[in-house]
């Protein structure tokens, strides 16, 4: 299979959409020749023209009010926005508006927008530009929102995004750009609600999304030395989230760590922990454990940065103690 | 080509003014050299947003201010920090992450702040304080300090609604609230002209707000311009908006270096060549006789040496200890 990145896949994706189906654009800051900051669009531009590819004022909540209008109209829009953290000032427009005007409509409207976003820290970007503020997303129903870890899921999640009818929010880790990985030719899509197994295993499950996928294969390989086979569950989508592949994977492992680099407190670990709780508890030999981002704003210093985001070894740690090896 | 605003006599300042506005240029000019060797060095993590080029309109304005008033800041907020009294040792402590920084190594080039010096922070999000500096000036109105808060952001904040969300008020409300447009022309690597509509001075004229339109690279010509909106505000005569004209001369940040997708080289050497305010200031200093070309020599020296000692003194200085990754979050 053919090799590419993270970022390609993104790229790809994004043009054979637009090729695909004339509805299709992207509104962003920097997005047309320059290509984003992280150039992940480069090349669209020359490809779809400005009219297709249109670079933006710096109007986070202006561009994603002006995607929902075009969404509910008939067009197929693609938001950029160049940090997760500028979420913040988009969401009255996709909480409030494009969340719930299929529902406040009685079903007569729908907002089929895509709102591309990046998320994590690790690149010494500090407290304004480092978050994973995926919960925020997944806590409004009548969004949908993806969390890819390989170029496949990349490319796949990503055309179907842009298919959904429904307004869909897509974090994209900013540290996974130049990952490499297989993907598979011709019009690969990945359904929404499928969790993926990254890794069998047999001794303990451990539920990992984006980037955090392979802080949790990294961990696998450190218990692999131990002895303990651990299994990795992407869940890819958060909302719609695969119970049931998460549930069969703890029911037969018999226990559960869930690692995600969104704040810990009141975060998507807490949701998918107490998804295993109901639907695994009969079959659990230890509590369900989870690890998020520290509950701190991320710091700048380079020494402090790494300490909030879970590492492998932290994961490991955690799964050797939940099997009695601690 | 247009350089900025000209035709606008250049008003005088004093001997001493004129000394000290070359100084604290320098010191910035300096300040941001060290910062791109450091950076490009693999010393300073992170990103970090130059501002050589525009030190005429931190200069300008600040020396225009008290030590007690306030100013919010940007991305590119070193030389507004520098200008409102920070010292250059604990800024680039900052910004190599240590525990002597500003923000003992958490904050970074982005978010230096210093409440001594009036300073309330500089700001990773574009437009993000604007509302910041209308709600100090709301408080120095509560308060009756007379204080005055000038908020810095780039012509690429024109396009946040905060900001004429946080206007509005500080018109309705007379707060002393100044904001100055640093107008370098891009945001990034968009020329504003892309993505800003109309004349923007028809903006704050529009919410009755009291505005300006100077050439951001004479460091006099601001100071001009920031003396009576800062002694209007402090009267309690509300509002102005100041929008500097100036240049970028290096890249959006120092990792942005081929600059060819977005502007000429040729404007960028016309600019640099005949509009770099530091010179433009010596020039003038030497040409009133205020100084002579050993005197501003001098002057350079000085200020090199106090940023040379900053560098060392950040180099040197220990990180922050693991346990601080959990305090302050909560006061
Ligand atoms: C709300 C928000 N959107 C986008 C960004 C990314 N960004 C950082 S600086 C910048 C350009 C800012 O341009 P301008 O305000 O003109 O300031 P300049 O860099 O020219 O000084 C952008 C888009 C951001 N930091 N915050």
């Amino acid at each position: 299979m053919r090799e590419v990145t993270f970022g390609q896949a993104i790229r790809e994706a994004l043009a054979e959409e637009m090729r695909r189906d004339p509805r299709v654009f992207i509104v962003g800051e920097d997005v047309a020749e320059a290509g984003t900051v992280f150039k992940v669009l480069s090349g669209l531009v020359d490809e779809f023209g400005r009219e297709r590819v249109i670079d933006s004022p710096i109007s986070e909540a202006g561009i994603t009010g002006i995607g929902v209008g075009a969404a509910m109209t008939g067009m197929r829009p693609v938001i950029d926005i160049m940090f997760g953290d500028f979420l913040t000032l988009a969401m009255d427009q996709i909480a409030n508006q494009a969340a719930k005007v299929h529902y406040m409509s009685g079903g007569k409207l729908r907002a089929p927008l895509v709102v591309r976003t990046t998320m994590g820290a690790t690149r010494r970007s500090a407290a304004q530009h480092s978050q994973s503020l995926y919960a925020w997303v997944a806590h409004v129903p009548g969004l949908k929102v993806a969390l890819p870890s390989t170029p496949a899921d990349a490319k796949g999640l990503l055309k179907t995004a842009i298919r959904d009818d429904n307004p869909v929010v897509f974090f994209e880790d900013k540290m996974m750009y130049s990952l490499r990985g297989p993907v598979p030719d011709g019009d690969h899509t990945v359904p929404f609600g499928v969790a993926d197994i990254k890794r069998p295993g047999t001794d303990v499950t451990i539920v990992a999304t984006s980037s955090m996928v392979h802080t949790a294969l990294q961990a696998a390989r450190l218990l692999e030395e131990d002895g303990i086979s651990a299994e990795i569950v992407d869940p890819r989508t958060l909302l719609p989230l695969d119970g049931e592949t998460i549930i069969a994977s703890v029911r037969k492992t018999g226990r559960a760590i869930v690692v995600d680099e969104g704040y810990q407190q009141y975060g998507v670990t807490a949701e998918i922990a107490s998804l295993i709780a109901d639907g695994a508890f009969d079959y659990l030999d230890a509590p369900v454990k989870r690890l998020g981002a520290m509950n701190v704003p991320v710091p700048f210093s380079p020494v402090l940065e790494d300490l909030t985001v879970p590492t492998p070894e932290a994961v490991a740690a955690l799964a050797k103690a939940l099997c009695g090896q601690g | 080509m247009e350089l900025g605003v000209h035709g606008r006599p250049s008003p005088g300042v004093t001997r001493d003014q004129g000394l000290e506005m070359y100084r604290q240029m320098l010191r910035i000019r300096l300040f941001e050299e060290q910062v791109n060797e450091l950076y490009t060095g693999g010393k300073m993590p992170g990103l970090a947003h130059l501002y050589i080029g525009e030190e005429a309109v931190a200069v300008g304005i600040c020396q225009a201010l008290r030590r007690d008033d306030y100013i919010t800041s940007t991305h590119r907020g070193h030389g507004h920090c520098l200008a409102k009294g920070a010292a250059p040792d604990r800024m680039f402590a900052e910004l190599l992450g240590k525990a002597a920084g500003y923000c003992r190594g958490k904050g970074g080039s982005m978010h230096i702040a210093d409440p001594e010096t009036g300073n309330l922070g500089a700001n990773a999000i574009v437009g993000g304080s604007t509302g910041i500096a209308a709600g100090a000036a709301l408080s120095a109105k509560m308060r009756a300090t007379d204080q005055v808060a000038v908020c810095f952001f780039g012509d690429g904040a024109l396009n946040q609604g905060l900001l004429y969300e946080a206007m509005n008020m500080a018109s309705l409300w007379k707060l002393p609230v100044i904001y100055v447009c640093e107008h370098n022309r891009f945001g990034e690597y968009t020329a504003a002209s892309e993505v800003t509509a109309g004349d923007p001075k028809a903006r704050p004229a529009a919410w009755g707000v009291s505005t300006e339109e100077v050439d951001g690279q004479d460091v006099r010509a601001v100071h001009a311009a920031a003396l009576p909106a800062v002694e209007r505000a402090r009267r309690g005569e509300g509002p102005a908006f100041l929008i500097c004209h100036t240049y970028r001369f290096r890249g959006h940040h120092v990792g942005d270096i081929n600059r060819a997708s977005y502007r000429a080289a040729e404007e960028e050497q016309a600019w640099t060549h005949d509009r770099d305010p530091v010179r433009l200031l010596g020039l003038w200093l030497i040409q009133q006789r205020m100084a002579d070309a050993a005197a501003l020599e001098r002057i350079e020296d000085g200020a090199r040496t106090e940023i040379e000692a900053g560098v060392a003194f950040a180099l040197q200085a220990p990180y922050p200890d693991p346990s601080e990754v959990t305090e302050d979050v909560y006061a």
